[in-house]
């Protein structure tokens, strides 16, 4: 566990080796038939387990409150977009949904900024304390984010930055820093040495060198960690849920675990849904996009942690 | 090679320093402080206690109910969840390229990890809604009408219901570490194992477990990790109800921070999980340590 290269996965899609083809060819047998049809069996009753919620969520935001209750098996019988008007206008859900692009636009721009700028110096220059400041970003994967939970509340309240925009973005940022250091940490320090000195001998200074050649050759890494805390930071409850408290300001976790016992009141269940289902939206559409690269970056960081 | 080093430095890796030591470092190491005294965070003034909070903690029967819970999914969530995601990444790297449709299953099996806790609370909980949920209709259709029950509002069941959500969500994420590992091992061992007439079994038993070990050792610490938290999950689904039955640590701190005003307490029973999740850690990783084998 000593390295911190982050290598990709290998394709599993390649072409069979001759040895794969024998094997494929075993499988013709009564064993490998039962084999395979019980195998078959159980994934395909996990992919309905999985898929089947969240058919069922979208199938409801379309019905009535009425075919709800009273007709939850069958397809709606004129799909209902005011479900979502409703759910955008009435429940505030385009408002959560505008404050957490706010926040996390910011907070995924600011984390990416100072994690490169600080794996990039710990990685590729030497000076007495490295060691150390490396170590004690490491430390904060390690520590329950609840342990601090009750003095950040008091330090983000006593710096007045209770419930504001700039205040989510920095606690975001700072709780995102180990995680992202230590993993373009791990991708600087894969990256060749001669472009970069090529360019110094061209006169090019350290900052030009940083923005100019290291950066853009940090590209995929950047991205992955991109990704990443963007799904992590959109989906972060327990730190808004402490230091956000104005509902004006919730982001869009907070307001769906609001609207979910507000709802339940109100018995507005199709909104509910609705607003589920708007959620859900962009981490679909960023796991639709990336979903290899995401793979890669969540097993790379706990198989090399 | 670099010329001036220190002007480039000291700009560079400021900024991440001090937004870390002031958000992370700082807050964390003051509740050490916090957690001996006793204060309800009206004044500055907090009221030293020593470890009289400690003591308190050993004899609050919540607390004791709260860890019970944690403990029984510490013992239930690692196992089921490891069983199931070791079963799908054999089945989608055997051969090479795994069963038919592995790569959609893959996708699919996967997805649940990248969604909101919260998302996935709020929808579970009309999966187990007593009248309109998934689960009781399911059972209804099926005949199996007489199982149906409000889940999350049963003491006996509430806890379990939302155990079974977190395996849900988890298995994906495991189940490609697995992959990873697994795909980590030379195919060559596996031709030598066929060639002397191995079963698909034993070479997995023989050869795809032990030198998974590793992997298997990072999920142990992450699912028991995992375990000592839950918050989301039991605070949106059962809020620790009914009746304290699936209370866990990190909701009752939660509750006695931030509904009780006893942070003083609250921080106490941080600082015990923090031990209790460095414990377990470092336990797991000597128990399950073993020589390592370098392929």
């Amino acid at each position: 566990m000593g390295t911190n290269h982050v290598q990709p996965l290998p394709d599993t899609r390649a072409i069979p080796s001759p040895s794969q083809r024998a094997r494929a060819r075993r499988e013709i047998t009564l064993g490998g038939i039962a084999f395979t049809g019980i195998s078959q069996l159980f994934l395909l009753s996990w992919a309905v387990m999985v898929v089947f919620p969240f058919a069922w969520m979208i199938m409801t935001a379309f019905k009535t409150d009425k075919e709800i209750f009273f007709s939850p098996w069958q397809l709606p019988t004129s799909p209902q977009l005011g479900n979502f008007a409703r759910a955008w206008n009435q429940a505030s859900i385009g408002r959560y949904f505008g404050n957490s692009a706010i926040v996390v636009t910011g907070s995924v721009t600011l984390t990416l900024l100072l994690s490169s700028m600080a794996a990039y110096t710990l990685a590729r220059y030497s000076f007495p304390g490295n060691r150390i400041i490396y170590y004690m970003f490491l430390v904060g994967l390690m520590f329950p984010v609840f342990l601090a939970l009750v003095p950040l509340f008091f330090l983000v309240r006593d710096l007045h930055l209770l419930g504001t925009y700039h205040g989510l973005i920095l606690v975001y940022t700072a709780y995102s820093l180990p995680f992202s250091i230590f993993f373009l940490y791990g991708f600087f320090r894969t990256l060749p040495s001669e472009v970069a000195e090529a360019a110094i001998i061209d006169g090019a200074s350290d900052y030009a060198v940083f923005w100019r050649v290291m950066l853009p050759m940090a590209q995929p890494g950047l991205i992955t960690v991109g990704i990443f805390n963007f799904l992590g930071q959109w989906n972060q409850y327990l730190l808004p849920l402490v230091l956000n408290p104005n509902r004006d300001r919730y982001v869009l976790p907070q307001g769906l675990a609001f609207l979910s016992i507000q709802q339940g009141y109100q018995n507005d269940w199709s909104a509910l849904f609705a607003a589920l289902t708007i959620t859900l939206i962009p981490t679909i559409v960023v796991y639709a996009l990336f979903q290899r690269r995401l793979e890669q970056g969540l097993t790379a960081g706990a198989l090399k942690g | 090679m670099y010329r001036h080093k220190y002007r480039f430095i000291v700009p560079f890796l400021t900024p991440a320093i001090i937004l870390y030591g002031v958000f992370v470092l700082w807050p964390y190491s003051q509740s050490f402080y916090i957690a001996l005294t006793q204060w309800r965070g009206v004044s500055a003034h907090k009221k030293f206690v020593g470890l009289s909070n400690f003591d308190k903690l050993l004899h609050d029967r919540f607390f004791w109910n709260a860890l019970k819970h944690n403990g029984l999914l510490l013992i239930a969530l690692p196992i089921v969840t490891i069983c199931i995601a070791l079963l799908f990444a054999a089945l989608f790297t055997q051969g090479g390229r795994g069963v038919p449709g592995a790569n959609a299953y893959r996708v699919i099996f996967f997805f649940p990890q990248v969604m909101s806790a919260v998302a996935i609370s709020v929808l579970w909980q009309f999966v187990y809604h007593p009248n309109l949920g998934l689960l009781n209709g399911l059972l209804r259709t099926t005949g199996a009408g007489n199982l149906a029950r409000t889940w999350l509002g049963d003491p006996r069941t509430a806890l379990w219901a939302v155990a079974a959500v977190i395996i849900w969500q988890a298995v994906g994420f495991y189940m490609v570490l697995f992959i990873a590992g697994v795909q980590s091992i030379p195919t060559t061992f596996y031709e030598a194992a066929i060639i002397d007439g191995a079963t698909r079994w034993s070479a997995f038993w023989r050869i795809t477990l032990p030198l998974l070990w590793d992997n298997l050792q990072t999920a142990l610490v992450f699912i028991g990790i995992g375990a000592l938290d839950l918050f989301i999950f039991v605070q949106i689904m059962t809020n620790g109800g009914p009746d304290r039955s699936s209370d866990v640590v990190a909701r009752y701190m939660y509750d006695t921070a931030f509904d009780k005003s006893e942070f003083g307490y609250a921080t106490a029973i941080g600082v015990a999980l923090l031990f209790l999740t460095l414990t377990l850690s470092i336990f797991t990783l000597r128990v399950t340590r073993r020589e390592r084998i370098e392929f």
